[in-house]
């Protein structure tokens, strides 16, 4: 892949005196100027509300608009961009679709399948429902090699859940999950599958079509992108089935005083006005990543993986997360005695930005049997030299806190 | 790396505040307690449990428990160093001194009264590390609050 680090203006400012080294792209990603210019161009030359002028630039900048729906489908391999559905990002289509779909699909006593993985993101929308609807909440253990337990799985599945749902790629282990075959089980069981893109969309080829998800769903902060966008990608069928999640403007056909009818797809699920300039800045994400190519950008994130993996080892005390075998640039571990905040406290103050805590994944922290953990995450712009950076800083953090040098 | 302690890190991880991350004192519970107040710091996962043993109005025993940074856990353990024997509205005193001591005041860096806990003074170079410092003073704060 080539080098992208002169795209990135940020990556030339200073932390403390030191290059950043920027290893938090699992929080979010850093931008590309494509991607801020495409938003400042916007804003200088088409911006007007969608949907609603009849004047020039209205529909300049609704079809501005529209035209990201159907770069997305393309992106991720979605066969309709009428179910491709704009929100805010993960956290707001998962709670669309607990929300909405939960409300006419579970009824009480049913059961709702999640992984023991899950970010809080894709958990807590499930449990609000479970509780509203009085269903079961099944949590699908985890190997010890940090796979999702086929065989607890099976079992879950023989509880003929309403809804499965499960994560791509883990933001804490880097586990890839065999979305294709989990889904096939789960529709075998009767279920419909949401899929947590989050991790995954971002940084490898995803094929919605070919994974037969029901329900997809990621963020364009994730992917270079402006914050406030992200996509739900949904089966128009199902979507078409669907009460609407919220009311307003935008998503109507009539209204009348005490009722109305609803706006066909998509923008049924799209009340209100859209973020305009968030879509326009995920296209210009969308061309970013596909002029690099995501086969190369998920190559260069395993290679560097592996290689922080490698490095990483070598220091005395350090514990690794995650499988043994092939994982996504999510690199999170711990260091002798000393606590995750004060690692990325000492590593900062030499420009190295990486994540401490419970990553939003306090039932798997729970399963690792640590508090919290120490992440690396890698994007386009990481290379072999920030992973020095980090495991130079690692060895400042273990001076400070009283261990000889290995 | 800098030279010197410019950044603060030597000073924020000087050996006291390890010794106590390490070695804390007044470390578990207290079977027969007068107030438990458990706090926890949503965003960083640190969760500590305060019991007091109350005698009239004075702090006749305390402890803590629970996981975090070496330096919530520090300043917890040195808060209870400090607080056994005083007198509640003592403590609570010492707690207000200790949030100026945080919120840079070097008056009360100076403050004998604080202890081994003026060891901390350099936490206020590091803004989001200052709720850590807290946590155990919220407990306190918190388990305290209605007595005289
Ligand atoms: C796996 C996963 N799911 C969901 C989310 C939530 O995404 P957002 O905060 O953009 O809604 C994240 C990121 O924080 C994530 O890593």
């Amino acid at each position: 892949m080539r080098d992208v680090r002169s795209d990135f203006p940020i990556l030339h400012r200073e932390v403390h005196g030191h290059r950043l080294v920027y290893l938090d792209s699992a929080a979010t990603t850093q931008k590309p100027r494509q991607v801020i210019d495409a938003i400042v161009e916007y804003y200088s030359s088409l911006n007007a509300n969608v949907h609603r002028g009849a004047y020039d630039l209205a529909v300049r900048a609704t079809e501005a608009y529209e035209a990201v729906r159907a770069e997305v489908a393309t992106f991720v391999g979605a066969p309709d961009p009428n179910g491709v559905i704009f929100v805010r990002g993960t956290t707001e289509a998962i709670n669309l679709v607990a929300s909405s779909l939960g409300r006419v699909r579970v009824q009480k006593g049913d059961t709702i399948v999640v992984t023991a993985m899950e970010h809080h993101s894709n958990l807590i929308p499930w449990q609000l429902l479970a509780e509203a609807r009085e269903a079961h909440l099944v949590m699908v253990e985890l190997t010890a090699d940090w796979q999702i337990d086929l065989a607890g799985y099976r079992r879950a599945l023989e509880r003929s859940p309403k809804i499965v749902t499960f994560t791509h790629v883990s933001n804490v282990l880097g586990t890839i999950n065999p979305v294709a075959d989990l889904t096939r089980l789960a529709h075998d069981a009767g279920a419909v599958v949401l899929v947590d893109g989050a991790q995954a969309v971002p940084h490898m080829p995803v094929n919605v079509a070919a994974l037969d998800a029901d329900f997809y769903v990621f963020s364009g902060h994730k992917m270079l992108a402006p914050m406030g966008i992200g996509a739900l990608i949904g089966k128009p069928a199902l979507l078409d089935a669907m009460p609407p999640y919220q009311g307003g403007g935008e998503m109507i056909r009539t209204v009348h005083d005490t009722s109305a009818t609803y706006a066909p797809l998509p923008h049924k699920f799209e009340a209100g006005t859209p973020n305009v300039e968030g879509a326009v800045g995920l296209g210009a994400a969308i061309r970013y990543l596909d002029a690099l190519g995501m086969d190369e950008v998920a190559a260069h994130e395993r290679a560097l993986a592996r290689y922080a993996l490698e490095r990483l080892a070598t220091i005395d005390a350090l514990t690794l997360y995650g499988p043994a075998g092939d994982r996504a640039g999510v690199v999170s571990f711990t260091l002798a005695d000393i606590h995750p905040h004060d690692l990325a406290t000492i590593v900062d103050s030499e420009g190295v930005a990486i994540r401490a805590g419970h990553h939003c994944a306090q039932p798997l922290m729970r399963r690792l049997d640590v508090a919290a953990t120490a992440r690396a995450t890698f994007y386009v712009y990481n290379t072999r030299e920030d992973v020095d950076a980090l495991v130079a800083a690692l060895e400042k953090a273990r001076t400070l806190f009283g261990y000889a040098h290995a | 790396m800098p030279d010197g302690d410019a950044s603060g890190l030597t000073e924020l991880y000087q050996e006291l505040i390890l010794d106590h991350y390490r070695r804390p004192r007044n470390q578990g519970s207290l079977e027969a307690y007068t107030r438990r107040v458990a706090l926890a710091n949503p965003t960083c996962g640190d969760e500590l449990e305060l019991d007091l043993l109350l005698d009239g109005d004075t702090i006749a025993d305390v402890r803590f428990s629970g996981h975090g940074c070496s330096i919530s856990q520090a300043s917890a353990s040195m808060m209870t160093q400090l607080i056994k024997g005083k007198k509640v509205a003592e403590a609570r005193a010492l707690a207000v001194r200790f949030n100026e001591m945080l919120h840079g005041s070097a008056e009360a860096a100076r403050d004998k009264s604080l202890g081994e806990a003026r060891a901390l003074a350099g936490v206020a170079k590091f803004p989001v590390r200052v709720k850590c410092a807290l946590l155990g003073w919220n407990a306190l704060e918190e388990s305290t609050r209605s007595q005289p």
